[in-house]
């Protein structure tokens, strides 16, 4: 049986080209780069061919790229760095629909005594821009908003907060873990001081993520020790996986525009033909405005664990916000927070596709994701009488 | 607020489960069933609808089905337990636990027992109804808002699956499991069942107040009982004001913007109500 991997959110294929590149730095050449010595030092050359290409991909300059090791320690420092550089301010701004590693660094700040403002979404999933406004004072000592949500895919207006955050001084932060790659990001014009992004969410692999940091910002490093990146994140380079990285990025830049335009295509005929087969389907934020990868769509009356499990046998992968699969016993966060009906939430399933997929693996989605609602709904108390009418 | 950490994959189920999710056997509806058992709704993200044919004369059923919207777990459970109780007389099929049916699985993850239990509330449901005995709603005291448990239900599973934590009667129960505010509740009833300790007794509430006294106390209550619940979750309070029985409160951190804030003050007033004065109201400054 083949994997139709459909929860490129989650994780992602190591693209095969970044992967060749890794190798010899696994195997033969494992060298520390800060030795004296040519075999480990002249390995630094590596690292700054791999920040050029990270850098490339967003616009940053070569010294605005600090390598970290994921996109949780690239949030954490972000957030840590802007506390520590003023110490005098005491509230922080986030959103609801925050990614754990900012959302729950904010309530463990909360409880160091910050005062943390959590800014809520609409039922379209799109930030309330009056509570955010409102939420300012000269108290804020760093605003994080992610670029596009995880579950959602609904794109935030990055731009426009960046703007009033310009204005006033105030930090700003973007988690844009899962736009890099996805979206044409260019921090020239962007208005962010920093903006976090994950290896493995791209095609390179885990254990690798960057934290770009905008010159002039100022920084407090969040793991200290040795003088790696500048001193600004210690610890001995990962240096095979940020050459996956900069290849990833290589790759991502060199075919972002065709690849939205692939991958959009491929989720539109997936969303579209599921709402024509299966009745009593919603799709969960604002359609006008997403990552060009991501669905998220509610099947009323089932629910979401069965219906991974029963997809699991056929190779499809995907996610869902059912409170089965959230890991604990309420539902998603994230879809609550805009207001989504528990009953929907329940049946609601995430599609994150890639690059890789192909439209056969789609197609066979559509053969058999209708049959798999089809045969739970029969199995549910609540299913019968809706589906007749 | 204990969180209940844990993923199901299709790894952690048993064949037997993973067999009757699959392939699930009576599903549907008898038409023109003798008895129904209805529990669960799909807020709560499960629910079993099960309707039985039954001898009247041998008091057998000889027929069940299942309709159940939820996991793949709660699904193969239902599947379980009309495959337990075909057959049966309504007194036998009375004394299958959630345990026989977690056995007939090959076992359950833990957190999903509740899955079991929901079978057993289910099959009680219909016979009860079958039997006309239906207690009156009213009767119920509900522990767990978020899940719409009782006492009763939690006094029941605790004894027949002799569990002594919170943890274990959210795994059973789901209670507990949403806004946790009914933990404290659920402590006091589990030491009540196996005599831990006795149940702390209230502080005694002097008759009558003067006013400095009502002050004190109200300070004293936030600092001691309100305070460290609220920095727990990240939110803390400020008293603002006293006037009269009218408290004045500002709540800071996670609370501000908090999805339960609502909630906050009111678990504040009751707080104080419970041991300052039945009159106090608490209004946010």
């Amino acid at each position: 049986m083949n994997t139709i991997y459909l929860d490129n959110n989650a994780t992602t294929k190591i693209a095969p080209e970044a992967f060749d590149e890794m190798i010899p730095y696994l195997t033969d050449l494992y060298g520390n780069p800060s030795s004296m010595h040519t075999f480990g030092g002249s390995l630094h050359n590596k690292i700054e061919e791999a920040r050029e290409r990270v850098a490339a991909l967003i616009g940053a300059e070569l010294d605005e790229i600090i390598f970290t090791s994921c996109g949780t320690e690239s949030d954490n420092t972000a957030l840590m760095s802007a506390v520590e550089s003023y110490p005098q301010k005491r509230h922080i701004i986030t959103t609801r629909v925050e990614h754990p590693a900012v959302f729950n660094f904010a309530k463990h700040l909360a409880r160091k005594g910050f005062r943390v403002t959590f800014i809520p979404v609409d039922s379209f999933g799109r930030l309330d821009m009056d509570a955010f406004s409102k939420a300012l004072d000269d108290d804020v000592v760093v605003v994080s908003v992610m670029y596009a949500n995880n579950e959602s895919g609904v794109i935030f207006p990055i731009e426009e907060i960046g703007e009033i955050l310009k204005e006033r001084k105030i930090i700003f932060h973007t988690d844009a873990v899962q736009a890099v790659g996805k979206l044409p990001i260019d921090v020239k014009k962007l208005p962010v001081d920093m903006l976090s992004l994950s290896g493995h969410k791209i095609h390179a692999p885990k254990g690798i993520g960057a934290l770009y940091l905008r010159r002039g910002t100022r920084f407090y490093p969040y793991i200290i020790g040795g003088h790696q990146e500048n001193g600004r994140r210690a610890g001995t380079e990962n240096i095979a996986s940020i050459i996956g990285l900069g290849k990833a990025c290589e790759l991502a830049a060199k075919n972002i525009k065709k690849e939205v335009a692939y991958v959009s295509a491929l989720r539109d005929k997936l969303e579209k033909r599921l709402m024509e087969l299966c009745p009593d389907v919603r799709v969960n934020g604002d359609r006008e405005n997403r990552l060009p990868n991501t669905t998220n769509m509610s099947f009323e009356y089932v629910e979401g664990e069965a219906i991974l499990l029963r997809s699991n046998e056929y190779g499809i992968c995907a996610s869902s916000g059912s409170a089965c699969t959230s890991g604990s016993l309420e539902p998603s966060r994230v879809l609550r927070a805009m207001g989504v009906p528990f009953t929907a939430i329940h049946g609601s399933i995430r599609f994150s596709l890639s690059r890789y997929n192909t439209e056969e693996e789609i197609d066979t989605v559509i053969e058999i994701m209708p049959k798999i609602i089809k045969q739970l709904r029969e199995l549910s108390p609540f299913g019968k009488e809706k589906i007749k009418k | 607020m204990t969180m209940v950490y844990y993923r199901s994959t299709m790894w952690d189920y048993t064949k037997k489960v993973k067999e009757l999710f699959l392939k699930p056997k009576n599903v549907g509806e008898i038409e023109n069933p003798d008895a129904v058992g209805e529990v669960g709704s799909m807020i709560c993200g499960d629910a079993l609808r099960l309707t039985l044919k039954i001898d009247k004369e041998t008091n057998k059923i000889r027929d069940a089905k299942f309709q159940t919207f939820g996991c793949a777990s709660a699904i193969a459970s239902s599947s379980a337990l009309t495959e337990l109780i075909k057959g049966k007389t309504l007194d036998e099929a009375l004394k299958i636990t959630n345990q026989d049916i977690a056995k007939y699985l090959g076992g359950l993850p833990k957190e999903k027992m509740h899955c079991s239990v929901m079978g057993t509330e289910a099959l009680e449901d219909a016979i009860v109804n079958f039997r006309g005995e239906k207690k009156p709603e009213a009767e119920e005291k509900i522990v767990c808002e978020c899940f719409e448990v009782s006492e009763e239900k939690i006094r029941k599973v605790a004894i027949e699956n002799h569990l002594t934590t919170v943890e274990e009667i959210t795994n059973y129960t789901k209670a507990g499991g949403g806004c946790g505010s009914c933990i404290p509740v659920i402590e006091a009833i589990l030491r009540d069942i196996w005599f831990v300790k006795p149940i702390t007794e209230k502080p005694t509430r002097p008759k009558k107040l003067t006013n400095l006294q009502k002050i004190a106390l109200i300070q004293d209550v936030i600092e001691k009982e309100i305070r460290p619940r609220l920095q727990a979750d990240g939110g803390d309070i400020e008293l603002i004001d006293i006037e009269g029985n009218k408290v004045v409160i500002g709540l800071r951190g996670m609370c501000v913007g908090c999805l339960m804030g609502d909630v906050t003050v009111k678990g504040i007033e009751d707080k104080l109500k419970e041991l300052v004065s039945e009159d106090i109201t608490v209004e946010v400054g």
